[in-house]
């Protein structure tokens, strides 16, 4: 078993770890988006959602114990995830930019003859990172994109967790410029996961000519499902679906 | 028919080459590519100049030997080698770009020609299976499922052209390796290798300073042999099948040597 840990030597390696880590990340977005549908209960079934998730596993696990497993996959996830792309675009660009006279292109003009969602991959993934970081930023730590005093911090003040995330989504999404760049992220999420969740398969070498359309179709079904869902948040603030807590 | 040339004119590998621009006045539209080029050469040869070097041999869209990417497509069109394009295919008065394969494993050696010999080193590293000699073995004795021989002839019938590594935008050799990898791993004769083939040939792939495949498919949209992703599918499986199992390349790759 300790040959998989020379995986990362090889350039197909680290696409498989490219795969497995990126087969976390789509679990947690189909994940966040249903969670996220709850905020068409109500304030009361969102905030309840949200101490729920810190509460995931007790009393059996402490308070937030599951929810810290889980970020730390995830982060070690998106770690590995950058990295294997870092390496691999590095590796690529060596090949590709020999013999271009500098200054000058690979070729005078190159026809795509496939989709543009292949394309977008590393410029793409550029985006969704900066975005993470800002969605963090914005609706977890209430940092950035919030007047004073509009973001609500969560309390222990009645000696159990308080949380107040639907506040914070409905007057966050309230801002039109805010809403329209996670609009415009979930765009470039779409076609990454688009082409990801097809190369998942073709990587771990489970596609073949007569899986391929079934494989694709779940690319798309997946990434429709994101990001109708994720889009729908912003929408339904915006046109006062979901309005403020009265 | 008359066209005009737009050619990548490199004296050798160390000097800086440009395009040049010729005319093309006596096209007939049943030359193929070569034919035309071979007539621009020969107006060249005339004029006293150097004539446009191609690497071309058999003509008959089966050595793999062209290779020029033609107004940004390997080839000039899906699924068909340069020798085998006709200028009917393209209209009178049309400027055609013509460049050589760009990759850092293929140097230029003049014009339009490169060296492909790091192909043969991804070759010499699994593209071989262990057999006895000596006289032919009898016909059926190793029975060969019907599927598994035509797939195995889909993959065998790449002929190393490059076109693959010219269109990927990533200058990766996958399809190449893939579809050596497949031909192999299909048979029973290609059995006893198959795990340790296709690691040492990704080995020698990357050592050869080849990118990295991001599943595009703009190698398979070209290639004139039209072999399909699914090669490298298996490739990728083969090589994490090799890792569970702990196999780990044991193929000297040219960087190994040198250092």
């Amino acid at each position: 078993m300790t040959g998989v840990l020379t995986l990362y030597r090889t350039s197909v390696g680290k696409k498989v770890i490219m795969a497995l880590t990126g087969f976390i990340l789509v679990g947690f977005v189909v994940f966040h988006m249903y969670g996220n549908t709850k905020m068409y209960q109500g304030p009361e079934a969102f905030n309840a959602y949200a101490v729920g998730l810190r509460e995931l596993g007790y009393p059996v696990f402490g308070y937030e114990h599951l929810l810290w497993v889980a970020r730390l996959v995830l982060i070690g996830a998106v770690i590995l995830h950058i990295w294997s792309a870092t390496a691999l675009t590095m590796q690529s660009h060596k090949s590709t930019g020999a013999n271009a006279v500098s200054g000058t292109r690979r070729y005078g003009e190159q026809k795509r003859q496939t989709s543009y969602a292949a394309y977008t991959m590393r410029f793409g993934g550029i985006v969704l990172l900066l975005f993470i970081v800002y969605h963090i930023l914005h609706l977890t730590f209430g940092m950035v994109g919030y007047g004073p005093n509009e973001f609500q911090h969560p309390n222990y003040l009645g000696g159990h967790p308080e949380y107040f995330v639907y506040n914070n989504v409905v007057v966050g999404f309230q801002k039109p410029l805010i809403s329209g760049f996670y609009m415009l992220a979930m765009v470039f999420l779409g076609m990454h996961l688009y082409h990801g969740v097809w190369s998942m398969f073709q990587t771990l070498g489970l596609n073949s000519v007569k899986y391929t359309g079934v494989l694709r179709g779940l690319a798309i079904l997946v990434a429709a499902a994101v990001v109708i869902g994720n889009l729908s948040f912003p929408i339904a603030v915006m046109a006062g679906i979901v309005g403020p807590a009265v | 028919m008359k066209v005009t040339l737009k050619v990548w004119r490199q004296k050798n590998a160390k000097t800086p080459g440009e395009f040049k621009t010729y005319p093309a006045n006596h096209v007939s539209p049943d030359m193929s590519f070569l034919e035309m080029l071979d007539v621009v050469n020969q107006e060249l040869i005339l004029k006293g100049e150097e004539p446009i070097a191609f690497d071309h041999d058999c003509r008959e869209g089966i050595c793999g030997m062209c290779s020029l990417m033609i107004n940004g497509i390997a080839h000039g069109k899906k699924a068909v080698t340069t020798c085998q394009l006709h200028m009917r295919s393209f209209n009178d008065g049309d400027t055609i770009t013509i460049e050589p394969w760009r990759a850092k494993p293929f140097p230029i050696l003049k014009d339009l020609v490169v060296d492909r010999t790091s192909f043969d080193r991804i070759i010499q590293a699994g593209g071989f299976i262990s057999a006895s000699t000596g006289s032919a073995p009898d016909g059926n004795s190793i029975p060969v499922a019907k599927p598994d021989a035509d797939k195995a002839m889909d993959a065998a019938a790449c002929i190393g052209c490059a076109a693959c590594v010219a269109a990927c935008p990533n200058g990766s050799a996958m399809l190449f390796t893939a579809a050596k990898v497949t031909h192999l791993g299909f048979l029973p004769q290609g059995q006893t290798e198959r795990h340790q083939r296709a690691v040492n040939m990704i080995a020698v792939h990357d050592a050869e300073g080849f990118g990295n495949c991001t599943n595009i498919g703009e190698c398979s949209a070209v290639c004139p042999k039209e072999i399909s992703l699914d090669t490298i599918s298996r490739l990728n499986r083969d090589i994490v099948v090799a890792a569970l199992k702990g196999i780990e390349p044991n193929v000297e790759t040219a960087a190994a040597k040198a250092s």
